[in-house]
C-alpha cells in the first residue's frame, strides 16, 4: 500500500472502473424504490392541504374508509404526540412535534400541499378517490410567504409557541433564530476601506429537483417488527426518526435502502415512511406510498429563498478589509432554514480582518425546507462573490487574482470554529487561471465571462464497513452509505487497493441496518471520506489478519510478514510469496473466515473549494442568456474513481446554472403553488448545457489515509454568481435578484438604458 | 370497479398479451402489470422523459399514453436493449463515460438515444443535445451522456464493437475528452 | 391546461370507457351520443394531463388516432394542402413536401415539448386544447388554414383564427369533430415562418409565438400580402390583422416592418402570469415579429429558385 497520499503509485485508485452496479442500471434491473412489490400489498396516498395557512377545525373520514377497497384512514390523532422541543433522535437534535406535524398535520395546516391524512386501498387509484371523499374543515387564515412579510409587526404568526431570544418568551413571532458572527470592529474595519459596494439580494426558493419522487413501502408484523423499503440518502435517519414519529423502539425498524434516484440532500429526512408504517400496521398488508411530482414540488423540502444585505469594502490595491452581511432564509412551515451555514460560509474563501454577520431563520407558509446540496452556501455567495466580482473592478485587477491574492489558506481564521488547516482554494483558482477556457479568447457582441467561487464545510459522522474474504480470494465489501452517485465504486476500489486485489475483485454492497454498523445519511460530502475510511480500516483490518495466517502457515510471528504489492512475504528459507488469492484458499485449515471490520466518527475534515468559470451570451432584446462555455476547478483531496469525481462537479455546476437563470418557485397571493410540474419548474435540459470542463485539484486532507476531501456539494455554490458577474461582464447590468430569468434580465437592461432610448435600443439596431 | 381489457402488443420482441383498465397509462401497464420497472415514472406531465419507450419506432412517454393504446403495437423498453449476447452499444458507452450516477434517468436516455440512432445516425452534438432535450437528468449536468451518445454514434458506424461491459482501466480525463471531443465536433 | 391539482396531487384517472372508431361518421355518433361525457383523444399529450388533474372527467375517451381520413397528409401545387387533424407533429415534419412548402407550420411542429412529444402531438389536438399559447396556431392562421368541422348536423368550414373562443374553449360544438385543416397552396415567392419565445432551449410552453406568411411581388422588394398569428397574448391565439395588412402592398424596409411590429403590440392583450409579464410579453411580441416577418421574406426570397 502506497504510504504517500500524493496518489503516486496507486494502483487502483485513481483509475476509472465500470462500476460494480451499473449494468444492473442500464438495463433496468436496478431496483429503485418504487419498483418494489409484495404480495397482498396495498397503495397509499396522501391528502395535503389546499391552504397555505389555516386551522384544521375537523377530519370526516367515514366516506373514505366505506369505499370499497379502502383498508385504513389515518390522520395526525394516529401518531403519539410529541414533545414540542428539541430532542435527540438517534444521533441528530430535533424537534420531534414539528417533524411529526409535518408528516401528518395536527391542528394546523402551513404551507400549500401540507399533508393531512392518508389512505391505504387495495389500487391506487381508489386511494386517489377516497381522497376525495375525505372531509377537512379548514379557517382559513392570511398566508405569509416571504421572510419580509413574516418579520414586519403585526404579521399573522405561525406557530403560536414560538419564541426566539431577541424577542422574549412573551413575544409570538415567525423568526426562530437570530445568530451573529464577529470579527475584529466591523465599523473600524469600513474606515480602512478604499472602495465599498453595498447591495441587496433577493434569491427565490428553489427545489433540488431529483428525478425520482420519494417512496416507501412499509411492512409491519405483529411482532411489532416492521421492515422499510425506501429510496433514501440515510438508511439509519429514517430508522431513527421513524422510530421517534411512531414511538416504538428504534431497533424494532429495519430500514432496506433502495437504489435512490438522487437526492442532492432532499432526502435526508422523512415524509412518507412512517406513514408506509402506520398504514401497514393498521391494515395487516404491506403498503406502498409514493409522491407524485406536485408532491414533491409542494411537499418535500425545497431550500431557502433569501433576502441578503451584503457590504464589503477594500483597500484600493485590492485587499479586502470588511464584510457585513444581514441575511433572512425561509425556514417553511416549521423552523430550520440553512442560514446559520449560509452565514459561515459567505465570506468563507476569504481572509478579512473585520466581519460582523446577523442571520436570521425565518418561518413562512411555504414548505418546510430541507437540505440541498452545499445548504444555504449558493445563496450567501451570489451576493459575496457579485460584490468581490465589483471590488475586484474598481481596482483594475483581474477577478482571479483578486481572489488569490484575499484567498484563505492554512491558518486563516474561518467564520466559526478553528482556523483553517491545509486547504486548496488558492489552488483552484489557479487551475482556472491555468484552464484553457480561461486562456481562450471571448469574442462577439454581448458576450461575456464570470468567475466566481465557493466553499462547503463538508462533514464527517460516522461509519462502518465490513470487508469479508471469499476462499477464491475476492472480497465482499459491506458498506451502510447509500449509492446516490458511483460511491460503491470507489469504495470497492479503496478495498481493493489495500488488498492488493483488481476492482472487479471487491463486490461492494450497500447493507440494511441491521446488517451493517450506523452509518450516516450519504450527504454532507462524506461518502469518500468517512466511509472511504471506514473501508480502508476494514481492509486493513483483514490483512492483519491475513498477515496473522500466513504467519500461522510459515511458522513465523505475524510482525515477521510484510505485505505489499499484493504480496505477503517473509525472510527466511522455503518462504513462498502468496497473494491474498493463494492465502484465500487456505483460511479454514488457519482458523477460519477472516471478515475484517471498522467504525470511524471520522475527525479532521478537510473543507472542499471550488471556482467556476462561465461565458455567456445575452440576447439584448430578450434578456435571453445562453451559456457558452463552463469550468469548474476543485479541490477533492484525491479523486478515487475521477469520472465520478468529474460528475460530481459537472453535476452541481449544472444544478447552479438552473438556479441561476430559470428555478423559481411562483406562489399567487393565496399562497398557492402555481408550478407544481416540471413543465415550469424549469431545470435545464441537455439543450440549456454545452459541455463541462473540469479541473481536479488534489490537495489531501492532512490526516485522512489517503487524503480525500468530500466532493459532492461545493461545485453548486460558485454558478449563480459566476453567472451573473459574465452577465455583467457581457451587457453591464449587474443582477441582484435569482434566478436572472429573461424578463428580470430584459427589464434591467432596460432600465440601464433608459426610457425612450431603451425603446429604440431594443427595436433590434 | 373498472372493467379490465384484454391487449396484445409485441413487447420487446414477445408477443404479448395483459390486462389492464382503460384508465391505466401504458407506463402502469408495464410497470405494475407487467413488472417491466425499468420504465421509470417522474412527472406524469411528459416533462421529465424517465418513462421513455419506443412505439413502433418513435420514442414517446408512456406516461402521456393509454395501455389500451398499445393494441397491435410494437413496444421497445429497456429491458429489451440489451441481447443475450451482450450489451448495447449505447449501453457500454454509458457505462465507460460514466453517465449515470443516480440511473434513474438512464433507462429513458437509453431509449431516446436509440431512438435517435435508428434515425440519424451521424448526429452533430446540437443534434444530439436537441433529440435528448425530452430527458431530464439532475446529476449529470449531460455532459458524459452526450459523450457516450457521440462516442457510440462512431463505434456503430464504424462498424465495431469495443470490448464488454466490465472491462477495467483508465481512460482519458474529461479535459482530455473535452479537447478531443471538441477538435471532432463544431465548436459552438 | 392544467388548474390547481387534484386533492390527491396529479396522480390517477377516474374510470373511463375506451372507444376506438375506424369512421369519422363513427366518431361523430359517439361523441354526439355522449356530449359532455366523451372527449376525443389523439395525442394524449394534453387530455390526459387534464384527466389525472380532474379537470375533465369525461366517461368515454374517443380515440381518433384510428381514422384515416385524418392522419393523411395531402399535398399538390393545384390544391393546396390538406392535413388531417390527428396527424403527429413527427410525420409533419418528416413530410418533404411540408419541409419545402411550408416550412413555418413545419418548424412550429418541431418546437412542441420534445421528440417525445412530437411523436404523438398532433396540430388539431394543438388547437382543439384551445390554449392561447399553441405554437401551431399561429402558423396556421398566418397560412389562412381553414377548419373542417364535421358534427351531427353536417360539415363546416371555420376560417383557425375563429377557432378558439376562450381559454380552454373552442366553437366545436357537442358532436363536433376537427377532422382536417385546408390550406392554400403557397404562392410564387411566399413563404412562412414561427418563432417563439421560451426561457429555456426545449419543453417550454411559449411566452409569445408569432406566425408569419408573406407574399412577395415579382422584384422581391415589395410584400404583396401578408399574415401574421400571435401566440400567448390573449385569451386566444390571435390573428394580427393590422399588423398584416400594415406589410400588404408595401416596400421591405426596417420602417415597414416596425410599423408592423408595433400594431402586433397593439393587438396583442396579454397577461401576467409565471411565465412572463404582460409588459415582458408585448415587448417581446415587438421583437418576435420583426424576426419572424425578417425570416419570412428572407425565405421567400430564396424559394423562387428552389421551387
Amino acid at each position: 500500500m502506497a504510504a504517500s497520499a500524493n496518489g503516486q503509485g496507486y494502483r487502483v485508485i485513481g483509475t476509472r472502473p465500470v462500476r460494480h452496479d451499473g449494468v444492473d442500471k442500464v438495463t433496468g434491473r436496478a431496483k429503485y424504490g418504487a419498483d418494489y412489490s409484495f404480495p397482498g400489498m396495498l397503495y397509499g396516498k396522501v391528502l395535503r392541504s389546499p391552504y397555505a395557512h389555516a386551522n384544521i377545525k375537523s377530519i370526516k373520514i367515514d366516506k373514505a374508509a366505506a369505499l370499497p377497497g379502502v383498508k385504513a384512514v389515518v390522520t395526525a390523532g394516529d401518531l403519539p404526540a410529541l414533545a414540542d422541543k428539541m430532542e435527540q433522535a438517534g444521533e441528530m437534535a430535533i424537534n420531534m412535534s414539528q417533524l411529526s406535524a409535518n408528516i401528518l398535520a395536527r391542528g394546523k395546516v402551513l404551507y400549500d400541499g401540507h399533508a393531512v391524512a392518508a389512505v391505504a386501498a387495495t389500487s391506487p387509484h381508489i386511494a386517489d378517490e377516497a381522497l376525495r371523499l375525505i372531509e377537512v374543515d379548514y379557517e382559513v387564515l392570511p398566508p405569509v410567504m416571504s421572510v419580509e412579510d413574516a418579520m414586519k409587526p403585526g404579521a399573522a404568526i405561525l406557530l403560536p409557541g414560538l419564541r426566539n431570544k431577541d424577542e422574549g418568551p412573551d413575544q409570538q413571532t415567525n423568526v426562530a433564530t437570530h445568530l451573529q458572527f464577529k470579527r475584529g470592529d466591523i465599523s473600524e474595519g469600513f474606515k480602512g476601506a478604499d472602495h465599498v459596494v453595498e447591495r441587496e439580494f433577493k434569491t427565490a426558493m428553489v427545489h433540488q429537483g431529483y428525478i425520482e419522487p420519494h417512496n416507501a413501502v412499509g411492512i409491519y408484523n405483529s411482532d411489532g417488527h416492521a421492515t422499510i423499503y425506501c429510496s433514501t440518502q440515510g438508511s439509519f435517519v429514517v430508522r431513527s426518526l421513524s422510530a421517534a414519529v411512531l414511538a416504538i423502539p428504534e431497533g424494532n425498524i429495519k430500514v432496506v435502502p433502495a437504489e435512490i434516484g438522487g437526492g442532492f440532500g432532499g432526502k435526508t429526512t422523512i415524509y412518507l415512511e412512517p406513514l408506509s408504517v402506520l398504514l401497514s400496521r393498521k391494515t395487516g398488508h404491506p403498503v406502498k406510498l409514493t409522491m407524485t411530482r406536485a408532491e414533491v414540488l409542494r411537499a418535500s423540502g425545497p431550500t431557502s429563498g433569501s433576502t441578503i444585505r451584503c457590504k464589503m469594502g477594500c483597500t484600493k490595491d485590492g485587499k479586502l478589509v470588511a464584510a457585513q452581511i444581514w441575511m433572512a432564509y425561509e425556514a417553511g412551515g416549521f423552523p430550520g432554514s440553512p442560514v446559520g451555514a449560509g452565514a459561515m460560509t459567505i465570506v468563507a474563501p476569504y481572509n478579512i480582518p473585520h466581519l460582523l454577520v446577523d442571520a436570521y431563520d425565518v418561518v413562512v407558509n411555504r414548505p418546510k425546507t430541507a437540505a440541498y446540496r452545499a445548504p444555504g452556501a449558493s445563496n450567501a455567495a451570489m451576493a459575496s462573490e457579485t460584490v468581490i466580482d465589483e471590488l475586484a473592478d474598481k481596482c483594475g485587477l483581474d477577478p482571479c487574482d483578486f481572489r488569490i491574492m484575499n484567498g484563505a489558506k492554512e491558518g486563516t481564521p474561518q467564520t466559526a470554529g478553528p482556523p483553517y488547516r491545509r486547504i486548496g482554494f488558492i489552488e483552484t483558482v489557479e487551475a482556472i487561471k491555468n484552464s484553457p477556457h480561461y486562456k481562450s479568447k471571448l469574442e462577439g457582441r454581448n458576450r461575456g465571462r464570470g468567475v466566481a467561487s465557493g466553499f462547503w464545510f463538508n462533514v464527517g459522522l460516522q461509519s462502518s464497513a465490513m470487508v469479508n474474504i471469499h476462499t477464491d480470494g475476492t472480497a465482499s465489501l459491506v458498506i451502510g452509505s447509500v449509492d446516490i452517485g458511483g460511491t460503491r465504486a470507489a469504495q470497492a476500489m479503496i478495498a481493493a487497493e489495500v488488498l492488493g486485489l483488481d476492482a472487479n475483485d471487491v463486490r461492494p454492497f450497500v447493507a440494511d441496518t441491521d446488517s451493517i454498523g450506523h452509518t450516516d445519511v450519504t450527504g454532507g460530502s462524506r461518502t469518500a471520506f468517512a466511509t472511504g475510511w471506514a473501508t480502508y480500516e476494514a481492509a486493513q483490518d483483514a490483512v492483519r489478519q491475513l498477515k496473522e495466517r500466513a504467519a500461522r502457515l510459515w511458522e513465523k510471528k505475524p510482525e515477521e510478514v510484510a505485505f505489499s504489492n499484493g504480496q505477503f512475504t517473509a525472510q527466511g528459507d522455503g518462504v513462498k510469496p502468496m497473494t491474498v488469492k493463494e492465502l484465500a484458499g487456505r483460511l479454514a485449515r488457519t482458523g477460519g473466515p477472516i471478515s475484517g471490520r471498522a467504525t470511524v466518527n471520522a475527525r479532521g475534515v478537510g473543507p472542499a473549494f471550488a471556482t467556476a468559470l462561465i461565458d455567456v451570451e445575452v440576447d439584448p432584446q430578450t434578456g435571453k442568456v445562453e451559456i457558452l462555455r463552463a469550468t469548474v476547478a476543485q479541490d477533492v483531496g484525491k479523486a478515487i474513481h475521477p469520472s465520478y469525481v468529474e460528475g460530481q462537479m459537472q453535476g452541481g455546476t449544472a444544478q447552479g446554472i438552473g438556479w441561476a437563470l430559470n428555478e423559481e418557485y411562483f406562489y399567487d397571493d393565496k399562497g398557492i403553488l402555481r408550478n407544481s410540474g416540471l413543465l415550469d419548474y424549469r431545470m435545464p435540459t441537455c439543450l440549456d448545457l454545452p459541455l463541462i470542463e473540469t479541473c481536479i485539484v488534489e490537495v489531501p486532507t492532512p490526516g485522512h489515509p489517503l487524503g480525500i476531501r468530500g466532493v459532492g456539494e461545493v461545485s453548486i455554490v460558485p454558478p449563480p454568481a459566476a453567472v451573473a458577474n459574465a452577465i455583467a461582464n457581457a451587457v453591464g447590468v449587474r443582477m441582484t435578484e435569482l434566478p436572472m430569468s429573461p424578463p428580470r434580465l430584459l427589464k434591467a437592461m432596460l432600465n440601464k438604458r433608459g426610457g425612450a432610448e431603451a425603446q429604440a435600443a431594443a427595436a433590434g439596431r | 370497479m373498472a372493467k379490465k381489457v384484454v391487449v396484445e402488443a409485441t413487447i420487446n420482441g414477445e408477443q404479448t398479451e395483459f390486462l389492464c383498465e382503460p384508465r391505466q397509462s401504458l407506463l402502469e401497464a408495464l410497470r405494475d402489470v407487467l413488472e417491466l420497472t425499468g420504465s421509470k415514472e417522474g412527472c406524469l406531465t411528459g416533462d421529465c422523459g424517465a418513462c421513455t419507450v419506443i412505439v413502433d419506432g418513435r420514442p414517446l412517454c408512456s406516461c402521456l399514453m393509454l395501455s389500451v393504446e398499445a393494441q397491435g403495437k410494437t413496444i421497445q423498453t429497456i429491458e429489451g436493449l440489451a441481447q443475450p449476447e451482450g450489451l448495447h452499444v449505447l449501453q457500454q458507452k454509458f457505462l465507460e463515460h460514466a453517465s449515470l450516477q443516480c440511473g434513474i434517468c438512464t433507462p429513458g436516455f437509453l431509449m431516446s438515444a436509440k431512438a435517435l440512432l435508428d434515425h440519424n445516425p451521424k448526429p452533430t452534438e446540437g443534434e444530439i443535445r436537441y433529440a435528448l432535450a425530452g430527458n431530464l437528468c439532475r446529476c449529470t449536468g449531460y455532459d458524459k451522456i452526450v459523450r457516450a451518445v457521440a462516442d457510440a454514434a462512431q463505434t456503430l458506424a464504424s462498424g465495431t464493437r469495443k470490448g464488454s461491459a466490465g472491462r477495467l482501466g483508465s481512460g482519458p480525463s474529461a479535459s482530455e475528452q473535452t479537447e478531443q471531443f471538441l477538435q471532432e465536433q463544431e465548436v459552438k | 391546461m392544467i388548474n390547481s391539482p387534484a386533492p390527491g396531487g396529479l396522480w390517477a384517472l377516474h374510470a373511463i370507457n375506451y372507444e376506438s372508431p375506424k369512421t369519422v361518421d363513427e366518431a361523430v355518433k359517439l361523441l354526439a351520443a355522449h356530449g359532455e361525457q366523451a372527449r376525443p383523444l389523439c395525442g394524449g399529450t394534453d387530455l390526459i394531463i387534464q384527466l389525472r388533474a380532474g379537470v375533465r372527467r369525461p366517461e368515454y375517451v374517443v380515440d381518433i388516432k384510428n381514422i384515416r381520413e385524418m392522419r393523411r397528409i395531402e399535398f399538390s401545387m393545384q390544391h393546396g394542402l390538406r392535413l388531417g387533424a390527428a396527424v403527429p407533429c413527427v410525420e409533419i415534419y418528416e413530410n418533404g413536401d411540408m419541409r419545402k412548402y411550408y416550412p413555418g407550420l413545419t418548424e412550429a411542429a418541431h418546437l412542441i415539448g420534445s421528440l417525445q412529444i412530437q411523436s404523438r402531438a398532433s396540430v388539431g389536438g394543438n388547437l382543439c386544447n384551445g390554449s392561447p399559447a399553441a405554437d401551431t396556431t399561429p402558423a396556421l392562421i398566418a397560412l389562412g388554414a381553414k377548419c373542417r368541422v364535421v358534427g351531427p348536423g353536417g360539415e363546416r368550414l371555420v376560417p383557425v383564427e375563429d377557432f378558439c373562443t376562450a381559454p380552454g374553449r373552442t366553437v366545436l360544438q357537442a358532436g363536433e369533430l376537427l377532422v382536417e385543416f385546408q390550406i392554400p397552396s403557397p404562392a410564387r415567392n411566399s413563404s412562412d415562418a414561427y418563432l417563439r419565445f421560451i426561457p429555456r432551449n426545449e419543453m417550454d410552453i411559449a411566452v409569445v409565438g408569432v406566425g408569419a406568411s408573406v407574399t412577395l411581388d415579382l422584384s422581391d422588394e415589395r410584400i404583396s400580402e401578408a399574415r401574421i398569428g400571435l401566440a400567448a397574448v390573449g385569451p386566444t391565439p390571435i390573428f394580427a390583422r393590422e399588423a398584416s395588412q400594415a406589410l400588404s402592398g408595401k416596400r421591405i424596409s426596417d420602417e415597414t416592418v416596425e410599423r408592423a411590429a408595433q400594431f402586433a403590440i397593439a393587438a396583442a392583450s396579454p397577461i401576467d402570469d409565471m411565465r412572463g409579464t404582460a409588459e415582458f410579453r408585448r415587448h417581446i411580441t415587438g421583437v418576435l415579429t420583426r424576426r419572424t416577418v425578417a425570416k419570412a421574406i428572407e425565405r421567400a426570397r430564396s424559394t423562387q429558385t428552389s421551387r
